[in-house]
């Protein structure tokens, strides 16, 4: 929100690494690790959970979708018992006003779907999408990124990154290309 | 390519893993990628695409005239009466919500037991399941009468100071179909954005990069995004599962709640689930053999996947069939004399002919599916799926029919459906294929990148087949 964008200390957003196999992202990944550097991103075509866990992502979505569920069974008794016993009571018969069994199809039914709704939008929420523009978005070769080719991305936030260090250090692991982001 | 098949059929005579398996040998992460992206980016559209689209539009016309006919006079022109006051209505709702269950099935279900082969076919049969949704929700929108007010269905709170009665089963479809339409539009839509994200980064058009890439909604693939995507669809997937299940035990409960002889019984929600899935894999079936061929997606969608779908299909008829006999079994041992009229009625009554027609259609003819070879030659199994589409429309049709003899014989009437009952069937089936064309020329059909996952696998099954070539080619 603030007026002026800080002022980027690096030129770069970052340098991605282009690797042909998903072993080789791997090793790389864990050289990386081994070699102090932190604020990294990788990128792959199919979901690899080693990498996730090589990260060490913490992941809330589950505590997300189970209040969704409660909130939806809430909401669906709620409404039928309010419905139901306090805005429109019905004598038919003399039967109970509050007839649980028969609101229960519903409860299950909302929390279902608020369960359902809220693991979507939690999912988009946490991962901070839709979003239009991202840096990676900037290397050509990215476009790869979605059919066979596997990158991973050393930020310039990374407090150990370094203009001259971390290009070599990425060199060497021996990528298919490597390119510097632009911001 | 044409070689490789030649091979690959050899090596299949001597080694059933070649038969077995999921996917065709030599696949990489690119060549699966382009292959399926191609339908939709490269090939452009073939001329039997266009032939079925104006055959598809013939209907939806057909579908637009019967509805417009429909509102002009009221449902009059329908043939339900004061007997069998559900008719089309109620028999349409169910045969398509049934065959959208596979759908779910396929991608929720068999995602959580594990099952590798669900991988190339859930994308189009959740397509599938969406459309039959659409198609199932036109029914009971128009046999409402008023279909502007169907609105006073959903509980809002209004100037008239009531609200739905939440006691009737009718209102518990509302929930439970409209809650279902929109899981299986997260599903289907959640599995989506990785692909439109390849999509994006495929097309060549500047118009469709940006098309794709807003349904990509800036997708990259980052390690971070794809724990949560998994996470997400695993619990989607876990969801869906009860759901399904409680779509069609609601839909069922439509009748079983009722006091209607033949159709207050407990057998009717498991009997009505397996028979969802009964008629959706047939459905499945009748989509995907047609589709793997005029595509040439026999790598994908293999020999393996179709004998499944038809042992899937074997054993839910076998339920359903177990569901005809608890039927009759009932109207005997319960002696009660309506229940037992009931049955005399459905057997040898007017109608009795669409019973037998029934049995055979879903309970005789998918016998065959018992023998290897019926399940392993195409047309077959596509005529088998066929014959339990009709056979589970028939089912429905028997069942509701059964409102035309109850309690009191001066009560008792028939049941004809007019043109406009037909047209607006056909219309849907119409409105159904029209969509799962633009479906499969505007998308990709099957889920790019769960098949990368198997790439491996399909790594392995090469360096098998050329073990296999270099052990036969030597004297």
């Amino acid at each position: 929100m603030s007026a002026t964008p800080k002022r980027p200390k690096f030129p770069v957003y970052g340098y991605l690494a282009e690797f042909d196999g998903d072993a080789r992202l791997l090793e790389a990944v864990r050289a990386a690790r081994a070699k102090g550097y932190s604020v990294m991103e990788a990128y792959t075509p199919l979901p690899m959970e080693e990498i996730a866990h090589e990260l060490g992502y913490k992941n809330r979505l589950p505590w997300i979708v189970l209040g969704g569920a409660i909130v939806g069974a809430l909401v669906g008794y709620g409404m039928q018992y309010y419905a139901s016993v306090i805005s429109y009571p019905m004598n038919v018969g003399g039967r109970p006003l509050h007839s649980w069994p028969s609101f229960i199809v519903i409860t299950f039914e909302t929390t279902i779907l608020f369960a359902a709704i809220s693991a979507v939008l939690g999912m988009f929420a946490l991962n901070g999408l839709p979003q239009p523009y991202h840096p990676v978005f900037n290397v050509p070769s990215f476009e790869l990124a979605s059919r066979n080719r596997f990158f991973l991305m050393i930020l310039s936030r990374d407090p150990r990154f370094d203009m001259q260090e971390t290009q070599e250090f990425l060199a060497g692991l021996g990528p298919v290309s490597l390119a510097g982001v632009d911001h | 390519m044409d070689n490789l098949a030649e091979r690959v059929k050899r090596a299949s005579l001597a080694d059933t893993q070649f038969t077995r398996s999921v996917i065709g040998p030599g696949h990489t992460h690119s060549t699966v990628t382009d292959k399926i992206s191609s339908i939709v980016l490269e090939r452009g559209t073939p001329k039997g695409w266009w032939i079925g689209l104006f055959v598809a539009s013939f209907g939806v016309s057909i579908l637009i005239a019967s509805i417009g006919y429909l509102l002009a006079r009221g449902v009059g022109v329908w043939g339900i009466n004061v007997p069998v006051g559900w008719g089309f209505a109620i028999i349409n709702l169910v045969w398509w919500i049934g065959i959208g269950h596979a759908g779910t099935l396929i991608s929720a279900i068999l995602l959580l037991l594990r099952q590798e082969w669900r991988t190339s076919i859930n994308r189009f049969a959740e397509a599938m399941t969406l459309f039959a949704v659409c198609c199932a929700g036109i029914f009971p929108l128009l046999h409402v009468g008023r279909p502007w007010l169907a609105y006073w269905l959903l509980p809002y709170p209004n100037t008239m100071g009531t609200w739905p009665q939440f006691r009737s089963p009718l209102e518990w479809d509302v929930f439970a179909i409209s809650t279902y339409a929109t899981v299986s539009l997260l599903f289907w839509y959640v599995g989506l954005i990785p692909d439109l994200a390849t999509m994006r980064d495929r097309a060549t058009s500047p118009a469709l990069k940006v098309i794709y890439g807003i349904g990509a909604m800036g997708w990259r693939g980052a390690a971070r995004h794809w724990e949560r995507y998994e996470t997400a669809y695993l619990l989607l997937a876990g969801l869906a599962t009860p759901l399904v299940v409680s779509v069609h035990t609601v839909v069922s409960y439509d009748f079983a709640v009722s006091v209607i002889p033949g159709w207050h019984a407990t057998i009717f929600p498991p009997y009505f689930v397996a028979g969802a899935i009964y008629s959706g894999f047939a459905m499945v079936l009748t989509l995907a053999i047609p589709i793997r061929a005029f595509y040439g997606l026999k790598d994908f969608i293999t020999a393996r996947h179709l004998e499944n779908m038809a042992k899937v299909i074997l054993a839910t008829g076998l339920i359903v069939a177990y569901g005809y006999a608890m039927e009759a079994f009932f109207a005997w041992y319960s002696a009660n004399p309506y229940e037992k009229g009931m049955f005399v009625q459905r057997t040898s009554g007017p109608y009795g002919n669409a019973y037998w027609a029934l049995i055979l259609c879903n309970v005789l003819i998918p016998q065959l599916l018992w023998l290897r070879k019926v399940r392993a030659t195409p047309w077959m199994l596509f005529a088998i799926a066929l014959v339990v589409n009709v056979g589970m429309w028939l089912e429905r049709y028997v069942i509701v029919i059964t409102l035309h003899r109850d309690f009191l014989p001066s009560s008792w009437g028939r049941y004809t459906p007019t043109i406009w009952d037909w047209g607006l069937y056909l219309g849907t089936i119409g409105l159904f294929f029209f969509l799962l064309l633009l479906f499969v020329r505007f998308l990709p059909m099957i889920s790019i990148f769960e098949m990368r996952t198997l790439v491996p696998k399909s790594q392995r099954l090469q360096q098998r087949l050329e073990e296999f070539e270099d052990g036969t080619s030597e004297p």
